[in-house]
């Protein structure tokens, strides 16, 4: 159960070697005794992580997911929610890929809708399901400022979060009546792996300053956060821009 | 007739929600079905728990994905026997309904907590206490018998010579479903109060009145205190104490009309405060000082032997329906707790934190607590207790968990039926006589059928 002021006792990471969704699972067990399910592609970065949960006091359970495999998500859920109740579920699972490459061949850009679009999809509508069966818990999606406005350096990654956007606001209203919680998360540019060499943009931020959010956002019930928060007003000036103006911008 | 409809529950607190089926306008055979139906199918089932008026703060009476048998369709009283003092009463029945029909026959609740507006099923499960505990102690200790709906569905009658009695008082429900309930009134000449009240400029002033011999020549004793002011100032308090009056003290007028009691309503906070309230609702460090400050002032330094009605002394609160709304959207919650005599240092160390934590608090409550009940979950403790209410904000989960540390420290434990956000080691190690609790309630219901919100969420069974 999620108490009053927001701890979980358990914690499902889709897309478990994701550093925002582990610095995640940090923050949570900083506070609680927590056990979490690691849903993840079977590799030593899994096992990586699985070790630093632990190392901080987590009792964790590695699961073999691949996002872009949606027939095996029904299984891959079921076995998730099969050691009991799971309070709060992050989908942090994500490809950015090569963008001048993405739009342009036909495998890659395919790949990058089904992992960002399809799979999250997917995983909702069974989480939806297990979490009304449970009748309880929270949901948080990763989103990603991308997902705003399509911009020409990044549309296809931009696209597919849209989607996911739009899929998570969707189920947001329709789990609502059951006293279930989803939160739509918006960073802008995140230090991580997916990230590194690229030049980071204005406002960037850290896994650990995501976490934050996410934890705050999941106690006090918000539906959707922007990290960092003045992101909102300016992806909101730039969402109205003018094409002539937008296309100038050197973002 | 009997029905299954999902709902969203929360607390009294407004936090923490979760959806189950709920049973409504059961029936002793209805809820025997039920129970028998959630044991036969095991764990899918998720459970089944019963709820009264939601006066809980947490999660007690809640049961995420499984069932939930709203208790306040069964509301009759049986039986008021003036000669011998008992009510025979369904568990729905309300402290504030079973108030207005014993009056008449000069009959009283032995133990009111701090709003009628509680069942007397919930009253037993959370086993309250009021501002007479230090004299009557805590509700069970007025329990004669009650019908208890085990898991295999059965229909048991208990009393305090069973085990499963004392399990069953302050058991949070977790023992089965009380459905009826024979208690033990106390009777009375009116409901008006002859009250002392001191007001004292600080903390150690306000434990040195209640350890100087006078409270026990009270009935009902319990302070106000300002959770706000430091220094000198620190905890501050009114303190009023009192003993309900008897006819030939009540001035001519309220003579006749003694047993008649006024419990006005005046109005309803509403469910959507004004637009443009922040998150926490009314509640800032402004408002509260203010209120804080007023509510100290206006209090006489002094007086002896004042008349005062039921609402005034003992329920200022249920002149204001569903004010738990002025916290706003995110909630609130109540932290009370106990620690033993002994462990002033303590309660000094911990009123200060609050007062500097830059958590408000205005509904605070100081009092000194009498001897504990057989019930092996029951609260109350020889002690002092302390209650504040605080809006969910930003620090609040970490100052919480430092403030167990202090309380687990010296001794004392949270109370369940407030309790919403601790972790459940610590509620383990606050209640040392858990494990006996768990091994009567475990023979009651092996298969663990008996669940709620907050049986998971502090690991109880």
């Amino acid at each position: 159960m999620i108490d009053a002021v927001g701890n979980p006792q358990s914690l499902l990471l889709l897309g478990g070697t994701s550093e925002i969704a582990l610095a995640t699972a940090e923050r949570y067990a900083a506070r609680r005794a927590l056990r979490v399910v690691l849903a993840a592609r079977p590799s030593p970065r899994l096992d990586a992580a699985a070790a630093r949960l632990e190392g901080v006091g987590a009792t964790v359970m590695t699961l073999p997911f691949d996002a872009a495999q949606v027939s095996s998500h029904p299984e891959t859920i079921e076995k998730a929610f099969a050691d009991g109740d799971i309070d709060v579920t992050l989908v942090a699972f994500g490809v950015l890929g090569d963008q001048e490459k993405a739009w342009a061949d036909h495998t890659t850009a395919v790949e990058l809708a089904q992992v960002n679009y399809t799979g999250a999809v997917s995983v909702g509508v069974l989480l939806a399901g297990a979490l009304q069966q449970q009748g309880h818990g929270a949901l948080v999606a990763l989103s990603s400022v991308a997902a705003e406005r399509p911009r020409r350096s990044n549309f296809c990654y931009g696209s597919s979060k849209a989607g996911l956007d739009a899929f998570y606001t969707g189920l947001t209203e329709a789990l609502r009546p059951c006293g279930i919680r989803v939160c739509v998360v918006r960073p802008g540019f995140v230090h991580t792996r997916m990230t590194a060499g690229l030049t980071p943009a204005p406002l960037s931020v850290t896994p650990e300053q995501v976490a934050e959010v996410i934890v705050d956002a999941v106690a006090h019930g918000r539906e959707q956060a922007w990290v960092p928060a003045p992101m909102r007003f300016v992806m909101s000036a730039l969402r109205h821009l003018p094409r002539p103006v937008f296309r100038r911008l050197p973002i | 007739m009997s029905k299954t409809i999902v709902r969203s529950l929360t607390g009294w607190g407004r936090t923490a929600p979760s959806a189950a089926r709920v049973l409504v306008s059961p029936t002793v055979e209805s809820i025997q079905r039920a129970v028998r139906e959630a044991t036969e199918a095991g764990v899918s089932s998720r459970g089944v728990i019963a709820r009264g008026l939601g006066r809980s703060y947490g999660d007690p009476a809640q049961n995420a994905g499984g069932l939930v048998i709203d208790m306040t369709g069964c509301n009759r009283i049986h039986c008021l026997d003036a000669e011998r003092g008992l009510a025979v009463v369904d568990a729905g029945v309300s402290l504030d309904a079973l108030m207005r029909a014993a009056l008449p026959l000069r009959l009283w609740i032995p133990v009111l907590p701090g709003t009628r507006q509680v069942t007397v099923g919930g009253a037993i499960a959370a086993d309250i206490h009021g501002k007479n505990h230090h004299s009557a102690g805590s509700f069970g200790n007025h329990v004669r018998s009650l019908e208890l709906v085990t898991a295999d569905g059965s229909l048991t009658t208990l009393t305090p010579e069973d085990d499963l009695f004392w399990a069953t008082v302050g058991g949070m429900g977790l023992t089965g479903i009380i459905v009826r309930a024979t208690l033990a009134l106390t009777r009375v000449e009116s409901a008006y109060f002859i009250v002392d009240t001191d007001r004292t400029a600080n903390l150690d002033e306000l434990m040195a009145l209640l350890t100087d011999g006078s409270d026990d020549r009270y009935d009902y004793s319990a302070a106000w205190f300002d959770a706000l002011s430091t220094g000198a100032r620190l905890g501050r308090a009114v303190l009023t104490r009192g003993r309900l009056a008897r006819r030939d003290e009540l001035p001519p007028k309220l003579r006749r009309a003694g047993l008649a009691f006024d419990a006005p309503q005046l109005f309803t906070v509403p469910a959507l405060l004004p637009a443009g309230l922040p998150p926490g609702g009314l509640a800032n460090r402004v408002s509260f000082s203010a209120l804080s400050e007023a509510w100290y002032r206006k209090a006489p330094a002094r007086r002896r032997d004042e008349v005062q009605n039921l609402t005034t002394f003992y329920h200022p609160l249920d002149m204001i329906g569903q004010w738990n709304r002025a916290y706003g959207s995110r909630g609130f919650l109540q932290y009370q707790f106990v620690v033993p005599f002994g462990t002033e240092d303590a309660v000094r160390r911990i009123v200060e934190q609050i007062a500097r934590s830059g958590h408000v608090s205005f509904l605070n409550v100081f009092k000194r607590f009498g001897a504990a009940s057989a019930a092996p979950l029951s609260f109350p403790h020889p002690g002092w207790t302390i209650t504040v209410d605080f809006p969910i904000r930003r620090g609040l989960a970490e100052f919480c968990d430092r403030l167990d540390e202090q309380v687990l420290d010296a001794g004392g434990r949270l109370y369940l039926a407030k309790e919403s956000r601790t972790s459940a080691a610590t509620v383990q190690a606050m209640y040392p006589r858990i494990d006996e609790w768990r091994k009567i309630r475990a023979a009651a219901d092996p298969g663990g059928v008996f669940a709620s919100d907050l049986s998971r969420r502090l690991e109880l069974l």
